[in-house]
């Protein structure tokens, strides 16, 4: 790996940890202990190239990271660093600035809206505080991507509901007919959860899927993503600055501070780390 | 010195920048009218929610506003011994100017701030972000099925206002005035047969009657979704977003009748 190395980071400089996962893992001034050395020739199933973002001012500075297939990535960090901006970028949501968002292979940029909408049909989306359509019931929120993108009729469709919400560990006659209001925290995430694969993406995002809930349903929000990611295979993204959680779901973790990636390795290379910011960052953990 | 300069131009430039964002989301709902998927149910709600909902506080405003115009037109036109032309006078001003304006500041107020209401905590909660990722245009979900549904309900509330504020005058004229109501409603539709016809049938005033509420209808839906959808800021961002629409509504609905009704004099004089 050569040109500069201020974009190219340490990226290429640790390459005798071999990964299973098919590829490089690329970050700026990434420590010397995170994992790299991924094999080359497998396309990622989402790659952010160099990517540089601004509002009224700088908010990503040369993001750099690539996702295999069946690995999840989370993406942790200090509030405000720009965490769920990278998920946004992702949705092609927004538009970096300057550098390249690549989804299985395919670079979404310049897509148009249209187009856009189709690329997001491979992925389901956690949001944050759920983001359930408040106007109607857990049945229609979780049948609505079926009913968008999908052929299906009625019956199927309530089957295939009955089905996620199963999943997710929600009783679906009871849970049904109610409205997000009816619902505490836990099974509005669950909820959407229920509702993000639906439609059996590909790829799954969680932006902070247990912020503001309590240890108990943190833990069943965790088992449940790891659940998704064993027998559903899915790649997935997760925002956190819930670490605990984080050591439990990820196959890798970058950490983003001061608008750049920091870290990128996988859990017990960021446990034994021994930079400063890291250590900090982590805690008792 | 700079400074000032500096912020007008950027004060300049959002201004541009939020008509231009404006017309914009105009342009893409109507273009989505044609477009698949058809969201029926939503436009069937929609015509509940803006039309059908509207009605009571519709005909109420037009109902008392026939009647006042009945009872200070009888006085003034008792000075010249001309009360029996009042059916003309409420029926020209109902027409022509009250009925149209009067039942689009109502709808502005009511369902102007609820869509812009709707669809900003949408925003802050990030439902819109949510139908996005879902594969869904939220202006063909949330804007046009409220655009269309707005054309066709504020021309109906329209003629509503308009019969019952008639029929208010009509109250007052026969109780107030002593004016018999045979008479009142023969000045009626001496009134909308004065203007003439446009295709042998169709009265010029009502013409000039329901093109109005036509085009106040987009006015009063784009403008709710545009704040809707503009909405920063959490709770207050809703806030702010509602009472923006409300204003922006009632402003841009009383200039624009000013306009339309310079052009439709010389068009149907």
């Amino acid at each position: 790996m050569s040109g500069d190395p201020v974009r190219e980071g340490v990226d290429g400089g640790d390459d005798t940890a071999v990964s299973d996962l098919g590829f490089d893992g690329e970050a700026d001034t990434v420590p010397r202990e995170r994992a790299s050395g991924y094999g080359r020739d497998a396309t990622p199933v989402i790659e952010l190239s160099h990517v540089y973002l601004s509002f009224e001012s700088p908010l990503l500075d040369d993001i750099s990271l690539k996702v295999a297939h069946g690995e999840t990535l989370v993406i942790a960090g200090e509030s405000g660093t720009g965490k769920s901006t990278i998920l946004k970028l992702m949705l092609r949501l927004l538009v970096p600035d300057k550098g390249d968002v690549l989804i299985d292979g395919e670079r979404i940029n310049d897509l148009s809206f249209e187009e856009a909408l189709e690329v997001r049909q491979k992925m389901g989306m956690v949001f944050q505080g759920a983001a359930l359509f408040d106007s109607m019931t857990v049945f229609e929120n979780v049948a609505y991507p079926l009913r968008e993108h999908t052929d299906l009729d009625d019956d199927e469709i309530e089957q295939r509901v009955r089905q996620k919400l199963e999943y997710v560990d929600l009783e679906p006659d009871k849970v049904m007919a109610q409205l997000p209001a009816e619902l505490s925290g836990g099974m509005k995430k669950r909820v959407g959860i229920a509702r993000g694969i639906a439609n059996d993406p590909a790829i799954l995002l969680y932006d902070e899927p247990t912020s503001g809930l309590d240890p108990l349903t943190t833990g069943t929000i965790t088992r449940l993503i790891r659940k998704l990611q064993r027998e559903m295979g899915v790649t997935s993204v997760v925002v956190s600055h819930d670490m605990r959680s984080a050591f439990q779901v990820a196959t890798r973790i970058a950490l983003l501070a001061k608008r750049r990636i920091v870290f990128l390795g996988t859990p017990d290379e960021m446990a034994a780390s021994k930079d400063h910011y890291i250590r900090d960052f982590l805690g008792d953990l | 010195m700079f400074h000032p300069l500096k912020r007008l131009n950027e004060a300049a430039k959002q201004a541009v920048h939020a008509v231009q964002s404006y017309f914009v989301l105009a342009w893409n709902a109507v273009r989505f009218i044609v477009a698949r998927p058809f969201y029926g149910g939503d436009i069937i709600q929609q015509m509940d929610s803006i039309g059908v909902q509207s009605l009571a506080i519709v005909l109420l405003t037009g109902f008392f506003t026939g009647m006042v115009l009945a009872l200070q037109f009888s006085v003034q036109m008792a000075q010249f011994g001309a009360t029996m032309y009042l059916g003309r006078l409420v029926t020209a001003s109902m027409i022509r100017e009250l009925g149209p304006v009067l039942a689009g500041l109502m709808v502005a107020g009511r369902v102007g701030s609820g869509i812009a209401a709707e669809i900003g905590s949408m925003r802050v909660t990030e439902q819109i972000d949510a139908l996005n990722t879902l594969g869904t245009d939220p202006i063909k979900k949330l804007v046009t099925p409220r655009l269309l549904a707005a054309l066709v309900m504020l021309p109906v509330l329209t003629i509503l206002a308009d019969l019952i504020g008639i029929f208010g005058g009509n109250v007052i004229a026969s109780l107030y005035v002593g004016i018999p109501s045979s008479l009142y409603w023969r000045t009626v539709w001496e009134q909308i047969a004065a203007g003439g016809f446009v295709l042998r049938y169709i009265p010029t005033d009502f013409i000039q009657g329901l093109f109005k509420p036509f085009v106040f209808g987009a006015l009063i839906s784009i403008t709710g979704c545009f704040f809707g959808l503009q909405t920063s800021g959490g709770t207050e961002g809703v806030g702010k977003a509602t009472t923006r629409t409300v204003v922006t509504a009632s402003v841009l609905i009383l200039t624009t009748d000013y306009f339309m009704t310079q052009i439709l004099l010389y068009i149907l004089p």
